[in-house]
């Protein structure tokens, strides 16, 4: 990147807003998936929609990739900038712009962390309900742009769900605005659906209008442990045939369970195969009948205990111990490879099977944990990046993983989105006309290509890695490597 | 078709092929194998300390944040960065108040993982004459020489005493000194005479006679000076707990400072001389009342990692080593004679709280003085921007951090804000002059709370 088109972009953010000295670009690197590492050219940090305007045309004219960043907690490599360029950072748009209690939305801007609009839509009665892991520092930019999940998926359903209109500019500069408040919208193409999900490569997200919910009255939590996959996911599936649906189903198996135990200590028996974690919510009346049923239903489907929360601190300590599963997993060993298989629910038993199966085969050690009533598995491999060869087998082990979810009807990601990590094998899921149509709506987006390259698509067809020297010496190289004759 | 390894590895090689420009310096082989890689490869790059990282809060920028930090001392250890200034200035402008270490559910040790990489870039400074007048002051002619403390001490009081203080202030003197000294000055509180310090007792009996326990007071360097009447009321309310108090003769500073500022050396050498005054003194327990120097006393043996006589020997010292909070506690409740009718809050210490993780027991040290309302403030554990000398190396920082911390102070509409540490003791008092505050509040150290009550 030359020095115009730095003094250009310096002086629309202003100096303290645009790095690009070793240690900056540096830091930017990176996000919360192992293994994938590249360098931006530049990072920058607009604090208005008319800011991002201007760089977009910049980065337009001279053909510069822009990756759009949140706080960069993603698990598929989604900020990582491959091809250079520049990252821009969207945290200081961060305003709350209303809660409007009549019509039942939230608008603010998407660098308000999620964890916040809970606090403040819960604080006059309200409840957004997709709750990620990450809830409490992921941006509900980044939400929106992976379609982020969350243990309240099963009744309340995902991001998408609850975005009701989006302000977002294009890759020229131009302000796109789509959907609104209107609870009934049918005009034209659900473009505000369209962006939802689609990770930065189509547009920036400047603006999100969501809908939310009357905060549910109570709720109420309950473990069932079991000495057999098979009755676990059975009763999973029992508790949805009859009509019950939870707001939290979740699964833990035997490997998850030792490990979390071992580190938070809460008692969980360590000679059981998996347990569920189940939680609704509601009218104390109808919670308090539904739970009785599903505990009724666990212990008929071989449950070997079931026990009730007493206490709604009991109930978060057990929804805590589910959340600290990938945290206690990343104690065990230096990396952490997380994925996130989905299958329909009545495949979960075969599913949790194949991925033992395929963990015995490549000698790996894969525990496995998730989001049960979606049928949202996260199979998690603890090993040591510096372990090439290891590495190697589970590269092989998760791409078996893939396809043997595909076989079962399921998907290769349910929540963390495709990225770099998983973008050899969209085409599994999508097939030669998904992909195509998926295509050629980016071209109509972003003609320039410049939205976030080499993410969704699998373009190992080019890739360009731009790396400042870490010395401090300033001098820029711009590195092109990959088969770039491949492209078009 | 595994090709994604290979795209990484490829990616990876080429980022490190690229940072690492043969033309630059880079840092000797011996020096990156200080760092601790599993540590800093147990970082899962997750980004939940963020949020309870006072210097990404104030910025918002990913080298001001733990994730990045330690990403960078990877960028180091992996030679794909270079230990220069821009390295360094990341590496201090860090707090090192470990709000990170509470927050991060992968249980990265980021507070020894800053200190190794403060560690790195001194040795790297072979240029020892750039390195800041003021710095080389403090580490190496003041700090590992007690005598040289106490002097300061009645040069401090000296002044004070003939009012050169008021002086300075009237005359516009405090404009000539450099800022952050001029701005601390204000809040510093008259300290003891030498004659008066003179006239302590090297051991004070317990109130009721039957000693239970027999306590090695360690009385910190500035702390002594400084705090001194804080020690003396530290020593009471532990001998009406029922506990003998012997200010142990030949201590040193804890040498905290000196590790946290990468001088390695100067802190083994400050810790072994404690170890040995304290071995002497052959007590039940070692205690302090400054959270700084507390953390860095239960973490002596981590300082010696390949000495195993001396690792022996720290470990013996860590295991006796208690906050005067912490100790007090485990004790029978104190009677108090005294009631108060104030409003009280507390300001956490770091170190005694993410470091040591006491934080329960000062509040119900508070909560136990008769008449006392105490009320919680919003972000009582985060740093107040004191963190050593940080308020003065990082002036600008440390008083943006304040000012917010201010504002939460502001709204527990307290008499009384408590710390537990001298640094902080000395920030807030400074943080209420900031805010205008003099005549609604005052600081406190939580000892010289509980001897009010006596
Ligand atoms: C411990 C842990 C637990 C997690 N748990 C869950 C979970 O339960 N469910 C789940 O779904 N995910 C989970 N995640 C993954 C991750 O937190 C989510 O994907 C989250 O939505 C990312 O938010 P972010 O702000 O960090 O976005 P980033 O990681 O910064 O960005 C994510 C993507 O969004 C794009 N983007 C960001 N902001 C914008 C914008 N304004 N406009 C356009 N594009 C933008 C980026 O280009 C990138 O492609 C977890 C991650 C961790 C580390
Ligand atoms: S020690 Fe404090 S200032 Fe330093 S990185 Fe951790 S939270 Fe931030
Ligand atoms: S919370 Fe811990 S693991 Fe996560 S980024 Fe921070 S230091 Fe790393």
């Amino acid at each position: 990147m030359n020095q115009n088109i730095k003094n250009e972009l310096r002086s629309i953010v202003g100096r303290d807003y645009f790095l690009d000295t070793p240690n900056e670009l540096y830091v930017y690197s990176y996000d919360a998936t192992p293994l994938y590492q590249a360098m931006p050219d530049a990072v920058v940090i607009p604090s208005s929609v008319e800011e991002i305007a201007a760089i977009m045309k910049v980065a337009s004219q001279h053909r510069i990739p822009i990756v759009s960043r949140g706080s960069g907690t993603n698990l598929c490599g989604g900020t990582v900038p491959v091809e250079g360029g520049i990252v821009l950072n969207m945290n200081r748009l961060n305003a709350f712009k209303e809660i409007d209690q009549d019509n039942l939305t939230a608008t603010f801007e998407p660098g308000v962390i999620t964890a916040d609009v809970h606090k403040a839509v819960e604080a006059v009665g309200l409840f957004y309900p997709p709750d990620p892991g990450s809830m409490r520092i992921s941006t509900m930019g980044g939400n929106v742009a992976e379609c982020a999940g969350g243990m309240r998926g099963l009744k309340y359903g995902v991001t998408k769900d609850y975005i009701m209109g989006l302000e977002a500019v294009l890759p020229n500069g131009d302000i796109l605005r789509v959907g609104g408040k209107n609870a009934k919208d049918v005009a034209g193409y659900d473009v505000t659906k369209l962006l939802v999900g689609s990770e930065g490569t189509l547009a920036v997200i400047t603006e999100i209008t969501a809908k939310l919910l009357p905060l549910p009255e109570t709720k109420q939590t309950m473990v069932a442990y079991y000495n057999d996959l098979t009755d676990a996911a059975r009763s999973v599936q029992r508790i949805i045939a009859s009509k019950i649906i939870p707001a939290t189903l979740e699964f833990l198996d035997q490997e998850t369970m030792i490990v979390v135990e071992d580190f938070a200590h809460i008692g969980l028996p360590l000679d059981m195969k998996a347990m569920l974690i189940i939680e609704q919510d509601g009218t104390s009346l109808q919670v308090e009948h539904d739970i009785a049923r599903m505990a009724d239903i666990c212990r008929a489907e071989g449950a070997t205990e079931v026990r009730m929360a007493q206490t709604a601190e009991e109930g978060a300590s057990l929804m805590a111990a589910r959340r600290s599963a990938l945290s206690a997993l990343a104690r065990v060993k230096p990396t952490t490879i997380l994925e996130d298989a989905t299958v329909p629910r009545a495949n979960l038993a075969a599913m949790v099977e194949q991925v033992n199966l395929v963990a015995k085969k490549y000698d790996l050690q894969i525990c496995t944990f998730g989001h049960a009533g979606d049928g949202n598995l996260h199979p998690t491999c603890l090993t040591d990046e510096r372990d090439k060869e290891e590495i190697h087998r589970v590269e092989q082990a998760f791409e078996e993983i893939f396809h043997a979810a595909i076989k079962l009807g399921g998907t290769i990601t349910g929540e963390h989105g495709v990225g770099m990590a998983k973008a050899d094998y969209l085409d599994l899921k999508v097939g030669p006309v998904g992909m195509d149509i998926m295509r050629r709506i980016k071209e109509a987006f972003d003609p320039y290509g410049i939205m976030n390259p080499g993410k969704i698509f699998a373009k190992s067809s080019r890739r360009r890695v731009v790396v400042n020297h870490g010395c401090g010496c300033g001098q820029t190289r711009e590195h092109a490597h990959g088969n770039e004759q491949a492209d078009k | 078709m595994a090709v994604d390894v290979d795209k990484r590895e490829n990616m990876r090689m080429e980022m490190n092929k690229q940072t690492n420009n043969p033309d630059c310096s880079t840092a000797s082989v011996s020096l990156l194998n200080k760092f601790d890689t599993n540590e800093i490869m147990n970082c899962m790059q997750c980004g939940f300390c963020l949020p309870s990282c006072p210097t990404y809060r104030q910025t918002g920028k990913e080298v001001a944040s733990p994730r990045g930090r330690i990403a960078l001392m990877k960028g180091v250890a992996q030679e794909a960065l270079q230990v220069d200034q821009e390295f360094e200035n990341n590496m201090y402008l860090c707090l090192g108040c470990r709000a990170c270490e509470t927050a991060c559910p992968a249980g990265v040790p980021y507070g020894s993982l800053v200190e190794t990489a403060r560690e790195v870039v001194e040795t790297n400074k072979k240029e020892r004459s750039k390195s800041p007048f003021i710095r080389d002051i403090v580490f190496n002619k003041i700090f590992k020489h007690p005598k040289r403390i106490d002097t300061l001490g009645t040069a401090l009081w000296a002044a004070q005493a003939a009012g050169l203080q008021t002086l300075a202030d009237k005359t516009g003197l405090v404009n000539v000194l450099p800022r952050p000294m001029a701005e601390m000055q204000k809040a510093v509180e008259k300290v003891a005479s030498p004659a008066e310090r003179k006239k302590r007792q090297k051991i004070v009996k317990p109130t009721d006679q039957t000693a239970k326990l027999r306590i090695g007071m360690f009385k910190g360097c500035i702390m002594d000076v400084m705090f001194y009447e804080t020690n003396q009321a530290t020593s009471r309310v532990l001998a009406k707990a029922g506990c003998e108090v012997i200010f142990v003769e030949d201590q040193a500073c804890c040498g905290a400072l000196h590790a946290h500022s990468g001088e390695k050396d100067g802190a083994v050498e400050l810790a072994k001389r404690n170890i040995e005054a304290f071995e002497k003194a052959n007590v039940d327990f070692i205690v302090n009342n400054a959270g700084g120097c507390g953390a860095a006393l239960k973490e002596y043996h981590h300082w010696f990692h390949d000495d195993l006589e001396w690792k022996e020997r720290a470990l013996a010292f860590v295991a006796k080593t208690r906050d005067a909070n912490e100790l007090l506690a485990e004790l029978p409740q104190i009677e108090f004679k005294n009631s108060f009718d104030v409003r009280v809050t507390y300001q956490d210490s770091c170190h005694l709280a993410h470091g040591q993780g006491v934080r329960n027991q000062p509040r119900q040290l508070i909560r136990s003085i008769p008449g006392v309302e105490y009320i919680e403030m919003i972000n009582a554990d985060s740093c107040c921007g004191s963190a050593g000398i940080y308020n003065i190396t990082n002036f600008d920082m440390s008083m943006r951090i304040l000012d917010d911390k201010m504002k939460n102070v502001k709204q527990t509409k307290a008499h009384l804000i408590v710390t537990s540490n001298p640094g902080c003791l000395l920030q807030m008092k400074q943080g209420i002059i900031r805010a205008g505050m003099q005549n609604e509040m005052e600081a406190i150290h939580i000892m010289d709370l509980l001897d009010r009550a006596l």
